[in-house]
């Protein structure tokens, strides 16, 4: 009963996050259309665009290999697997054992090679650029983000991501600096990871500024609307992997149903707030050229490397 | 778990924050932004004594506290803003080291007072005693901003975010400094800074620049 129940759990999880992935996104742009004083769209306009594109049909370049009609796939399923691990509406679930956060980090560099490899495959100018672009923005980004993990791991004595929910969740409340330090930087890592403002802008429409856009300008049909999915799943898992990091309150430990009445409005409050203050940062800051890059994201690693020393300063041998 | 234990958390948190706010002065580019971390560096420090004060109940800290918030929150940012208006000096700062590597050597610098600072913390035997190593990483980062930075404004606000991170390994190891030497020190920042004021508006009659290379020289060619 405990297992079939979390079995359901799960299940339930991933639909959770294939459907409300490009809600959060809507959310996300109404926000920021009110703060820039702009007429809001719909909250449901990505829900009719992924509909528009999926009935659209492809057009592939002559020389498209069969790593560009695959990589959307891949993506999608690295997506779509990543969001299954990250525990949102239960700790105890099936999946989690399954991958650890170091695992997570490594799900989303795959995702990462294929979007690259898909990018520079038919050999546009701006597909390689983009390509280029990403995995230098990737390979400074992903240390930030394993030093952020390694400092929750630290506190809470494993790389497990339902035992580090738990601990922070459901012991005796601590107040950790060190995941102040860890919190700052995981957030610049996500802001560089999605493609958001101070490194990239998701709405421009100037193809030497981009990054993500430009690496799937080549794109159209079903296969666009798969990438776009996965790029609204992808911020929804960040957002829930920051949630659950650092605010892990409502998450509920045991896998039974009723729990799902504390869970799951917990959940929409949290990413409605974190919606909201993306937008924000969004609206107070404006892109850097790229070669801020990597001071930006050198400062994340920074910080999360002060976060684990201020953890071995103050929060051992107490 | 009773409540003093909060309050040693949340002085750890404060102590963070504070070494947050160092690092991010070390980084910063803009003078009047690097004002506004100087004065939250303050409003951090203030919120730290009152804690402090009121885990151990020494009264007396309360007092300093006041003229932390009065002295570093309000006073010296305004004599600041009012000094970089009138200079007219809102560019950006000129570095002699790039950032990124100010930031590496910073880190160094952090694990270098964390290491130095864990003995003699084991000798204390205060609440606040592994807040001694933070305070001097803000004390070397402050010391580093002085020396990485060429234009005579910024090493001021790096002297007074020094003189904060003496003031927080006052607090953290002892418990605060008598009455008459804390009042001594607050006048001489507050004076320090008034002189240093008028020293800005020389150098740059001088040498119509307030990059303070040129007081390297001796004779004018």
């Amino acid at each position: 009963m405990e297992f079939a129940s979390a079995i359901l759990l799960q299940v339930l999880e991933l639909v959770l996050a294939l459907l409300v992935a490009p809600l959060l996104t809507g959310w996300v742009n109404q926000c920021r259309a009110w703060l820039q004083n702009r007429s809001a769209p719909s909250l449901w306009l990505p829900y009719r665009q992924l509909a528009k594109l999926f009935e659209k049909e492809v057009v592939l370049a002559h020389n498209a290999s069969g790593l560009f009609r695959a990589a959307p796939y891949f993506i999608f399923a690295c997506m779509v697997l990543a969001s299954a691990i990250v525990p949102t509406l239960s700790t105890d679930l099936p999946f989690g054992p399954a991958a650890d956060v170091i695992a997570l980090v490594g799900i989303f560099a795959l995702a990462r090679i294929f979007i690259a490899l898909a990018g520079m495959d038919v050999g546009t100018s701006f597909g390689t650029l983009g390509a280029r672009r990403e995995m230098l923005i990737g390979f400074l980004a992903e240390p930030a983000l394993l030093m952020v993990f390694f400092t929750a791991s630290l506190i809470s004595h494993s790389t497990s991501l339902s035992t580090i929910v738990e601990t922070f969740a459901h012991r005796e409340f601590a107040i950790h600096p060190s995941l102040a330090f860890a919190g700052v930087a995981f957030t610049m890592v996500s802001l560089a990871e999605n493609a958001r403002v101070p490194i990239d802008n998701p709405t421009t429409h100037l193809e030497l500024t981009m990054i993500h856009e430009a690496m799937i300008l080549e794109y159209s049909g079903r296969h666009l609307a798969l990438i776009e999915w996965a790029a609204t799943l992808k911020m929804y898992v960040y957002s829930c992997l920051g949630l659950a990091l650092f605010f892990p309150w409502g998450i509920p430990q045991g896998a039974l149903l009723s729990n799902l009445l504390i869970a799951l409005p917990s959940l929409a409050v949290k990413l409605g707030v974190g919606g909201f203050l993306l937008a924000v940062i969004e609206t107070a800051s404006a892109k850097m050229r790229i070669f801020r890059a990597p001071e930006f994201l050198g400062t994340a690693f920074m910080m999360a490397v002060l976060g684990m020393l201020v953890h071995l300063l103050l929060e051992t041998g107490k | 778990m009773s409540l003093s234990h909060y309050y040693g958390q949340f002085i750890n948190l404060l102590a963070a924050i504070l070494l947050l706010l160092s690092f991010a002065m070390l980084g910063q580019r803009r003078i009047l932004s690097l004002i506004n971390l100087f004065m939250a560096q303050g409003a951090v420090l203030c919120a730290s004594t009152v804690v402090v004060a009121l885990t151990t109940g020494q009264s007396h800290l309360y007092w300093s506290a006041l003229i932390t918030l009065v002295l570093k929150v309000f006073l010296l940012p305004w004599i600041l803003h009012r000094l970089i208006r009138r200079l007219n000096v809102k560019w950006d700062v000129e570095t002699l080291i790039n950032i990124p590597t100010t930031m590496l050597i910073g880190i160094v610098l952090v694990i270098f007072s964390f290491n130095l600072a864990l003995p003699i913390s084991e000798l204390a035997g205060t609440v606040t005693r592994s807040l001694l190593g933070i305070a001097m990483a803000c004390v070397l980062l402050a010391f580093l901003m002085m020396i990485t930075r060429s234009k005579a404004v910024p090493q001021v606000i790096g002297f007074l975010s020094m003189e904060n991170g003496l003031f927080f390994a006052a607090t953290s190891a002892t418990y605060g400094m008598p009455m008459v030497v804390e009042l001594g020190i607050a006048l001489d920042v507050l004076v320090g800074t008034i002189i240093l004021g008028v020293f800005f508006f020389q150098i740059r009659e001088k040498f119509e620049s307030l990059d303070i290379r040129h007081l390297e020289q001796l004779k004018e060619d």
